[in-house]
């Protein structure tokens, strides 16, 4: 078995790189490098790095536009992601998909999607899929507390339960849904209760701790596997940025943001590694190469071609 | 006559309305903290308060219900979608109720309601956010469909929207929120049903609505300048309904028709129209309708890619040639 410690630091090397490569990204937005919407995850990266790490490759990941770190922790390249930012040929989505919709069959990762909540049956139909062909995939799928609110998730929810699918559904709850907080939105404020009214496991825990993410989801992801048991988790986080680029984020104050920061989970594992009597020198290494891969990925992604016209019409039907 | 933005005729208008009449309220998401995603409802909610601007949750098909429920037993409710795109999700009270209730209740209950927000491809929003749902929603008998493409019919098409005893879709676009122009002065209202000439020519002439008058003018100027043909532009304004009448008058002069759209080419208002037009002013036509459109295609987000997606001043002309070429 793999020494705890060393599973941190890739762990840790994970999270380091999505938020780094997300500086990049929003540095080159503004540098009219990526256009549209550019969502970024900085703030919630131990959701998606402990969730997945109790996935096998053979998992099924679905997941919202707020899609890059999922893609980078399925294995997709960060000069694919990147590349597909900028709109290049040599992106994950061949640049027609750009920031919002990242796909990567090979790492079964299914799509980063736009309309709040209308992904989450897809990924019950990818459970469902596993569960005719017997073949013990799990689908995990990622969704916002906004998604909770809308049809399509509670048909997904109670579906799988009647079904019995092997899916584990995490809401993502940053406590905003772009300008509108929680208790603007949802009668009850605990989206894990949505799972009484269809008799299904829940949890509900904050995502600081990258490895307690991995444990508790991994719970999920065995009952899914072994059970065909769906499992409704709320993982409670923040989002240090805005809901896009574009959000100038005035309903929230600076006190609040610091505040929040205070919970970081990079330097919460920093924090343990050091424990785990890990040395400035080792994760200054792990540091200094995630700099050097976003450095690559985004020359790469500068250097790439735009793809052809003949790529407007030649994917609409296969 | 004043100089307004077009999001601005847009909230005149409805705060005009929200004055008179105190059974207008506006709900959707984003509209009142938030001050609107796209600043069309910014101030409303410090004017009119929580009853009247109200902040849904992300609940498309729930609150357009609502919404339609409400204007049932006698609100007049104005829903905004953050997108047009967003109306999917909301598809089945538009289709199965709001267009129905009228008539399958033997005209026993009206449905007074707005449907408002911004249409078709923003800027590489991609291919799930760039969709020009006219052509959904045009199909629709019961409902009736309104495509600004000027400030002063923002404020008035709005107005007469908001007045009518029917659904009303409104369809305005991010891309002219932005845009300044003249608005006439008073309690101004503009006609459904009843295109405008946007710029007389002799020549040919160009049928559209919404942001694509923009390339279509811009095409018969540089054709003006360049000694080309002579272009007049129809800005349809309503699609349903649908003032063929104007672009056959059109057409009898110019004996060309180019009919230019963002939507898709398949089917839609655009095809509605070629078929009336051929069939009232066949012995005018000097040459078939041809129409510039989107492309058959799924929005691309690549910039460049998007851009050849959409018509521009350039395929305008090029349709323009083609047409005179016949
Ligand atoms: C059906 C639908 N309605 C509205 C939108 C516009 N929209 C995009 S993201 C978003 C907020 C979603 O918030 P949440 O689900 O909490 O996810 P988060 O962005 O916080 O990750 C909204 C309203 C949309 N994309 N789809
Ligand atoms: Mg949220």
């Amino acid at each position: 078995m793999q020494d705890e410690r060393d599973v941190l630091l890739g762990l840790y090397r994970q999270m380091v790189l999505i938020r780094r490569f997300e500086e990049a990204s929003a540095k080159a937005y503004s540098q009219g490098k990526i256009g549209g919407f550019l969502h970024l995850y900085i703030g919630q990266e131990a959701c998606a790095v402990g969730a997945l790490a109790a996935l096998e490759k053979r998992d099924y990941v679905v997941t919202t536009y707020r899609d890059h770190a999922q893609a980078l922790i399925r294995g997709t390249s960060a000069r694919a992601c990147m590349a597909e930012m900028f709109g290049k040929v040599t992106g994950c989505s061949k640049g027609l998909g750009g920031s919002m919709h990242f796909f990567d069959a090979e790492n079964r990762m299914l799509g980063g999607h736009g309309i709040v909540g209308g992904h989450v049956p897809l990924a019950a139909g990818a459970a469902f899929a596993s569960k005719y062909r017997g073949d013990g995939a799990v689908a995990v799928c990622f969704f916002g507390e906004g998604s909770a609110t809308i049809g399509a998730f509670s048909e997904a929810l109670n579906l799988a339960a009647l079904w019995k699918l092997p899916i584990v559904f995490i809401c993502e709850n940053n406590e905003y849904s772009m300008g509108t907080p929680l208790e603007r939105s949802l009668a009850v404020a605990d989206v894990s209760q949505k799972a009484l009214s269809v008799g299904i496991e829940r949890d509900r825990f904050r995502c600081t701790d990258v490895l307690e993410v991995r444990d508790r989801v991994a719970v999920a992801v065995k009952r899914a596997r072994e059970k065909n048991e769906p499992t409704l988790i709320e993982a409670l986080t923040y989002r240090y940025r805005g809901h896009s680029m574009s959000d100038p984020g005035k309903y929230r104050t600076q006190d609040e943001i610091e505040a929040r920061k205070k919970d970081d989970p990079i330097a919460r594992a920093e924090a343990s590694l050091r424990g785990m009597g890990a040395s400035d020198d080792e994760l200054a290494k792990i540091n200094a190469s995630v700099e050097a891969e976003v450095e690559d990925c985004v020359k790469f992604a500068d250097e790439s071609a735009e793809p052809d016209e003949s790529l407007i019409e030649a994917f609409n039907y296969a | 006559m004043r100089e307004l933005r077009y999001r601005e005729a847009l909230r005149e208008a409805m705060a005009e309305e929200m004055e008179r009449d105190e059974r207008v309220f506006i709900m959707g998401e984003e509209v009142g903290h938030y001050q609107g995603a796209y600043k069309v409802t910014e101030g409303l909610l410090a004017r009119f308060g929580e009853k009247r601007v109200i902040d849904t949750p992300i609940a498309e098909e729930g609150f357009a219900g609502i919404a339609v429920g409400a204007a049932m037993v006698g609100l007049r409710p104005i829903v905004e979608f953050m997108t047009w795109n967003f109306s999917a999700v909301a598809f089945d009270q538009i289709l199965s109720h709001a267009s129905k209730l009228r008539q399958m209740s033997g005209g026993q209950f009206t449905v007074p309601i707005v449907f408002r927000g911004p249409n078709g491809a923003a800027k590489q929003t991609g291919a799930q956010h760039s969709h020009a749902m006219e052509t959904f929603y045009a199909q629709i008998p019961g409902i009736k469909v309104v495509v600004p493409a000027t400030v002063a019919d923002a404020k008035g098409l709005m107005k007469a929207a908001i007045r009518d005893e029917n659904p009303v879709l409104v369809l305005e676009d991010e891309r002219l929120y932005g845009t300044k122009g003249e608005v006439p002065d008073g309690d101004h209202v503009a006609p459904f049903g009843v295109a405008a000439v946007r710029r007389a020519g002799e020549d040919v002439t160009l049928a559209t609505w919404g942001k694509m008058l923009l390339p279509c003018l811009d095409a018969a100027e540089q054709l003006a300048k360049g000694g080309g043909p002579s272009c007049e532009v129809i800005d349809l304004r309503t699609l349903r309904p649908l003032d063929h009448h104007t672009v056959v008058e059109s057409v009898r002069k110019t004996g060309r028709l180019v009919v230019v759209h963002e939507a898709w080419p398949y089917g839609g208002p655009g095809a509605e129209l070629v078929d009336r037009v051929q069939r009232e002013a066949f012995d005018a036509l000097d040459a078939p309708v041809l129409r510039c459109t989107g492309r058959d295609a799924s929005m691309p987000y690549n910039k460049k890619l998007e851009d050849l997606t959409i018509p521009d001043a350039k395929t305008v002309l090029a349709a323009v040639r083609a047409v005179m070429a016949y």
